[in-house]
């Protein structure tokens, strides 16, 4: 809990430069609402770029964008490679877990090494809670640093195209009942999505798992705890449902993922609470048959396909704000 | 030169001053694209006024801005609108020509979406201070203003030029 505390004052003075611009998107918790409302409309007006003959702005000219990946990711890493791609940024694209890194080269030694390349942003994925921070306190002052999931912590840009999906399926948060259905405990996803939707003033903001997988004290960020799928899925708008981590099966915490599906996996007739418009949304990779029916998967009020284009267009947002405002700090101190 | 000219009577001399000049040139169907926020509000009257079929389309350059390093991300909510522009003789539509940077971006963004037939710059108002080498082909009036001077186009209801005096 200490830890989270003192993340979250780093996180506030980190993220955020005194003119109120993003500096680093390191995690949703420490952003008000207008900084998230704006991120969500600059993303809304890169949304079409990817519809266009030539899919590229040449916003970000030039620049140089790292993504540093100490953990494997394909979809996160696609996505943000080609968000920085339709912004005209160079990509470096370095797996961490298997680069010089396993041959015992310290954090710091890598960043300062990459630092020394003239890069402008590193994009940082890591199995450690907290890495993101770590890297945003000890990188250049020119550099900016993005999220792109650390740990159990958080993972804005996942978490911002969510409310994307949202608002674009939807409308307005306040009117909006949302149902965050599965592995809580374990989700970076999870909490930022919960601090996303607080913060964005979603009318109420529910979560569904077994007691097992709900972590301690979470009704303190602002959620109801349910842990049966019929009420929790009751009048909701939203049904976001969690990926079911296999490993998670290991540690007692589930029985079997066949028995999981039998009472959180979502089906057509287990959806039928939700009201009829009700939108599905799931941050893949699908674990089809474990928490989510095939046919709730590839059904009409699935959203999740969309969810992935809806991910590039967040992630040339945050990307174009981070680096613009470091740009605009470095004139004005100049 | 009056400080307000009347907006609606410039529209009309610049309605007529593209027609014509879509006539000489002979193209046909153009496709109209205004540049946000003021090329769009002039854009709107002009469209209706030359009764093209085709919707208005309409440029946001945010993303061409040759100033984003300087002063980093515009907040911005209007995402361009524009259909293919492939083979097309586009007619851009801007509020006041000036430095001549904004076409420059608009131009930029158009070949993006595709290539077209030809390119007819229209603007509203014309003055002084080019730092690059552009020019309209169809111009609602020309005010010489002196460069401690702006002109800028109010609106959307009504539209007014408001001419104002720095230092």
């Amino acid at each position: 809990m200490k830890k989270t505390r003192e993340m979250r004052s780093s996180a506030e003075s980190l993220q955020v430069d005194a003119h109120g611009r993003l500096k680093h998107f390191l995690s949703i918790d420490g952003l008000d609402r207008g900084l998230l409302i704006s991120i969500l409309d600059t993303a809304e007006s890169f949304a079409g770029v990817g519809e266009r003959a030539i899919k590229k702005v040449p916003l970000l000219r030039g620049k140089t964008i790292v993504n540093l990946f100490f953990e494997p990711s394909t979809r996160t890493r696609t996505t943000f490679e080609l968000a920085a791609k339709r912004l005209s940024a160079d990509v470096l694209n370095i797996n961490a877990t298997t680069s010089s890194t396993t041959k015992g080269e310290s954090l710091l030694d890598t960043l300062r090494t990459l630092e020394a390349m003239h890069c402008d942003m590193f994009v940082v994925r890591h199995a450690q809670s907290g890495a993101a921070h770590f890297i945003a306190r000890h990188a250049a002052p020119h550099i900016s640093v993005i999220n792109g999931g650390d740990g159990r912590h958080a993972h804005p840009t996942q978490a911002m195209l969510d409310m994307f999906t949202i608002r674009r399926h939807k409308g307005e948060f306040a009117s909006l009942k949302v149902a965050i259905v599965g592995d809580v405990a374990h989700s970076r996803v999870a909490r930022s999505q919960i601090h996303a939707l607080v913060t964005l003033g979603a009318a109420e903001v529910r979560i569904v798992a077994p007691r097992t997988l709900v972590p301690p004290g979470v009704e303190s960020m602002g959620v109801t705890v349910y842990n049966d799928l019929h009420t929790g899925l009751a009048d909701v708008d939203v049904v976001i449902l969690l990926r079911l981590q296999n490993e998670r099966m290991q540690g007692a915490l589930l029985p079997s993922s066949h028995e999981y599906f039998q009472y959180y996996g979502v089906t057509e007739e287990k959806l039928a609470p939700a009201k009829p418009d009700a939108i599905v949304m799931h941050p893949g990779p699908l674990n089809r048959g474990v928490e989510i029916d095939s046919d709730v998967a590839d059904g009409s009020r699935s959203v999740i396909l969309r969810q992935v284009g809806y991910g590039i267009a967040i992630r040339m947002a945050v990307m174009s704000m981070a680096i613009g405002s470091h740009a605009a700090a470095e004139r004005e101190d100049g | 030169m009056s400080d307000k000219p009347d907006v609606d009577t410039l529209i009309t001399t610049l309605a007529g001053k593209v027609d014509n000049h879509l006539a000489v040139h002979h193209r046909d169907s153009p496709l109209m694209v205004g540049v946000h926020t003021g090329g769009v509000w002039v854009a709107k009257k002009l469209h209706a006024l030359l009764g093209i079929d085709e919707p208005l389309g309409t440029l946001n350059i945010n993303f061409y801005r040759d100033d984003f390093t300087r002063i980093g991300m515009h907040p911005m909510v209007t995402p361009s609108e524009l259909v293919s522009v492939d083979d097309r003789h586009v007619v851009l539509i801007d509020d006041v020509l000036y430095t001549g940077r904004t076409i420059r971006a608009a131009l930029n963004e158009i070949f993006d979406w595709g290539r077209p037939a030809s390119v007819t710059l229209g603007v509203l108002v014309e003055r002084p201070g080019r730092e690059i080498p552009i020019q309209a082909d169809a111009i609602g009036v020309r005010l010489d203003l002196a460069s401690h001077e702006y002109v800028k186009l109010g609106g959307p209801d009504p539209l007014s030029l408001n001419i104002t005096r720095k230092g």
